[in-house]
């Protein structure tokens, strides 16, 4: 079938989990993908486990990412890493906030848009679209801690932007 | 935290092309907008509710009613004036709206009504996950089942133009994955143009006496014969052309599960699976050395299909349990009976951290209570450390339930028996258990809790009468629960703050419980999570409105009579 890119956002209620996949999503629409994006969030308002997934592709099918077929993880709580790497594939990538520098970033609330900065290293989507995406998903104050944080995360996989290269990106 | 869209931000429109990543419930609330719905009724249930939420939001004319009974019957006499209307509600809801549902099969409309039921299959929150489509079969009602959120918009269309078409009410039937999950949705360039409500007389319709639903039966079947045939060749369901060897017969988000995990497969895709085309569905099993039948939940396909005498096959028990996936599709193709990998529970919710029932629960747990429960944010107390609930069946159960265990056990039993209810649940169905109450009192009493946070909490903070405001948040008559308590007969009314430092919930408790009489405690503390919202709405109705007069205050904790 068509080929598809699977990301899992994992944590716990109230840590921007959602707004992450909806930021993510956002951007692969802007770029022309069909995308899909589902969440398990039951009962996260009262702190509990909240998952988000976003899949794009040419064509997505299932909402679902199957178990073992997600290309990324990030995971925002370190609890949450366990309960989610079975769905992670065998050299699928997984991000925590190990990954950046914690200490660097504008506020700890920007750790999600870190780890989609992150994320975005390992993509061909244009940086363009991510910085759209973080304008109009939050209030027009906080662009500037987003923009700050977004770029940590992305410098803080600097190696593997250089092995995708820039001729692949889509806008 | 809500999603872009939820909160208005269009930032996954893209202008000319019109693509937008909507949830299931945002797609079936953008058709109701596109076709002109004059009314969207119902009540709170997780996944059903952002139906409602987006429709309003949307500049739709939406409100939550009493209970899901109630939302039906007032979609129903909407439809009758001649109205394009919808009722939603979560799987359990539509029993609770079955009375009218299933005459409303032989009464018909004049405009149109879709009832949506938003099952839960693998209870992400549900007490249950029964299968509403048999309310397709039972009653004899039209159903359409959408597969992601293009066909949740399509079908929530298609389900308005059948509804009006053959006069019936139709059921949208809808799942936890289809509801929540986002997929790409362009909406309809032309949209319904609504006819005008108007009343027309139809008593023989209307009037459901022996007489009229003799004939109204009869007409309901011949309708529905016709909708199958009609069926037989309807876009609604599709054929998608691939290998002879294996055939597969889905509906619903299993059809999605189904492509990516047997690509090569024929598979016949139900859209409007009640009445079904058996005559489409015999040619397709013809046409296939092997066919499956993929269905989350129930066999209601397998059932009806191999009821025509039509051979397939079925999938195993083991996967009637829980929602479908990828992954299980697979294994049921390739015949794999091995237990499924368990996965590793993510940390349970719990009651916050500041929350006052937490003292509630405490206090139940110290005296020992035997405690008939319901449902809300505070059947949590189930879990540690409370362990304080020891039943909860359905809405409103814990008035019948801690009555009943009241009449049949030994005194020193009996008279630790409590029911406890939220505000919300209380008016959705608590109402007739407190007349109960009243009217067959156990010899030992009882003592109803009402946990009050005047909101419907676990659903997601939405209104109810007792909040005195509407589903958008204008204020509106307020139902004063202790009124209505004290109206049914009940001398003892508490109304209490439980608080940390304070030990006079307990006191209240400990005090009813040694008397032989019916009492109901309040424990009333806005919800914490919303202390801000409810500020900001008092301080709006209060600009609004004109001061209220002054009323006698009711005390915060009632006299306690001198004699039993």
């Amino acid at each position: 079938m068509f080929p598809v890119t699977n990301v899992v956002v994992a944590g716990l209620g109230g840590q921007g989990v959602l707004r992450g996949t909806d930021i993510l999503a956002a951007v692969a629409l802007g770029a022309g993908y069909d995308v899909k994006r589902s969440e398990v969030k039951g009962m996260s308002q009262r702190g509990g486990s909240v998952t988000g997934e976003v899949r794009f592709g040419e064509r997505v099918l299932s909402p679902m990412v199957p178990a073992g077929e997600a290309d990324f993880l990030l995971a925002l709580e370190p609890t949450q890493v366990e309960p989610n790497r079975h769905l992670l594939r065998a050299n699928g990538v997984l991000i925590t906030p190990e990954a950046v520098l914690i200490e660097t970033l504008p506020h700890k609330r920007t750790l999600n848009v870190a780890l989609l900065g992150a994320l975005s290293a390992h993509l061909p989507l244009a940086r363009e679209l991510w910085l759209e995406s973080l304008r109009t998903n939050f209030e027009a104050g906080f662009f500037e801690a987003n923009q700050k944080a977004f770029e940590v995360g992305r410098q803080s996989q600097a190696h593997a932007r250089e092995s995708i290269g820039h001729g692949h990106e889509k806008h | 935290m809500k999603s872009a869209i939820q909160e208005g931000l269009v930032s996954t429109v893209i202008e000319n092309t019109k693509r937008m990543l909507l949830s299931g419930d945002e797609a079936i609330a953008l058709a109701a907008r596109d076709a002109g719905i004059a009314l969207g009724t119902g009540y709170p249930g997780t996944p059903s509710t952002e139906i409602l939420e987006a429709f309003s939001r949307s500049g739709g004319r939406a409100q939550w009613c009493p209970n899901e009974k109630v939302a039906l019957e007032v979609a129903i006499g909407a439809a009758f004036g001649g109205a394009r209307v919808f009722a939603t509600m979560k799987h359990v809801g539509l029993n609770v709206a079955s009375d009218p549902f299933f005459t409303g099969a032989y009464t018909g409309v004049s405009g149109a009504l879709v009832v949506v039921s938003a099952d839960d299959p693998g209870m992400a929150s549900s007490q249950n996950e029964q299968d509403d489509r048999r309310y397709a079969v039972a009653p004899g009602v039209p159903m359409l089942e959408p597969a992601d959120s293009q066909e949740a918009y399509d079908f929530m269309l298609s389900a308005i133009e059948i509804s009006e078409r053959w006069k019936l009410l139709v059921l949208l039937r809808v799942t936890t994955l289809v509801c929540h999950s986002y997929s790409v949705v362009q909406p309809d360039e032309k949209q319904l143009p609504a006819p005008p409500a108007s009343f027309e007389r139809e008593i023989k319709s209307r009037v459901m006496i022996p007489a009229h639903a003799r004939l109204a039966h009869r007409k309901l079947r011949q309708k529905l014969d016709q909708i199958q045939a009609w069926n037989e060749t309807s876009p609604l369901n599709q054929v998608v052309a691939g290998s002879k060897l294996l055939g597969i017969i889905t509906s619903g988000v299993s059809f999605m599960h189904t492509r990516e995990a047997a690509p090569e497969a024929s598979v016949l895709k139900l859209g409007l699976t009640y009445p079904l085309p058996r005559k489409q569905i015999a040619d397709f099993v013809k046409s296939v050395v092997r066919c499956v039948v993929i269905e989350e939940g129930d066999p209601y396909l397998v059932d009806a299909i191999r009821a025509s005498g039509i051979q397939v096959e079925a999938k195993p028990e083991m996967y009637r349990f829980g929602e479908l996936d990828v992954a299980r599709v697979r294994r049921i193709l390739n015949y794999d009976l091995t237990p499924e990998p368990v996965k590793l529970p993510g940390k349970p919710p719990q009651l916050c951290d500041a929350c006052q029932y937490r003292i509630v629960f405490n206090s139940l747990r110290e005296r020992d209570c035997i405690v008939a429960g319901d449902i809300g944010c505070y059947t949590l107390g189930v879990l540690q450390p409370f362990e304080a609930i020891d039943t909860c069946v359905c809405m409103g159960a814990s008035l019948g339930v801690g009555l009943g265990l009241r009449h049949v056990l030994p005194s020193d039993q009996a008279r630790r028996v409590v029911s406890v209810t939220g505000d919300g649940t209380f008016v959705h169905s608590g109402i007739s258990g407190l007349i109960e109450m009243v009217y067959n009192p156990p010899a030992s009493g009882h003592v109803l809790i009402v946990l009050d946070n005047s909101t419907t909490a676990m659903a997601g903070h939405q209104e109810h009468p007792g909040t005195g405001r509407k589903l958008n948040h204008q204020p509106t008559n307020k139902l004063v629960l202790e009124d209505l308590i004290h109206a049914v007969g009940i001398r003892r009314v508490f109304i209490v703050e439980p608080r940390a430092e304070s030990n006079e919930f307990d006191q209240i408790l400990s005090e009813c419980l040694a008397t032989n009489e019916l009492s109901v405690i309040i424990a009333r503390r806005p919800c914490i999570l919303i202390a801000k919202q409810l500020k900001q709405y008092e301080k709006a109705a209060c600009q609004a409105a004109p001061p209220p007069v002054a009323r006698a205050v009711t005390p915060r904790v009632a006299e306690i009579p001198t004699s039993l």
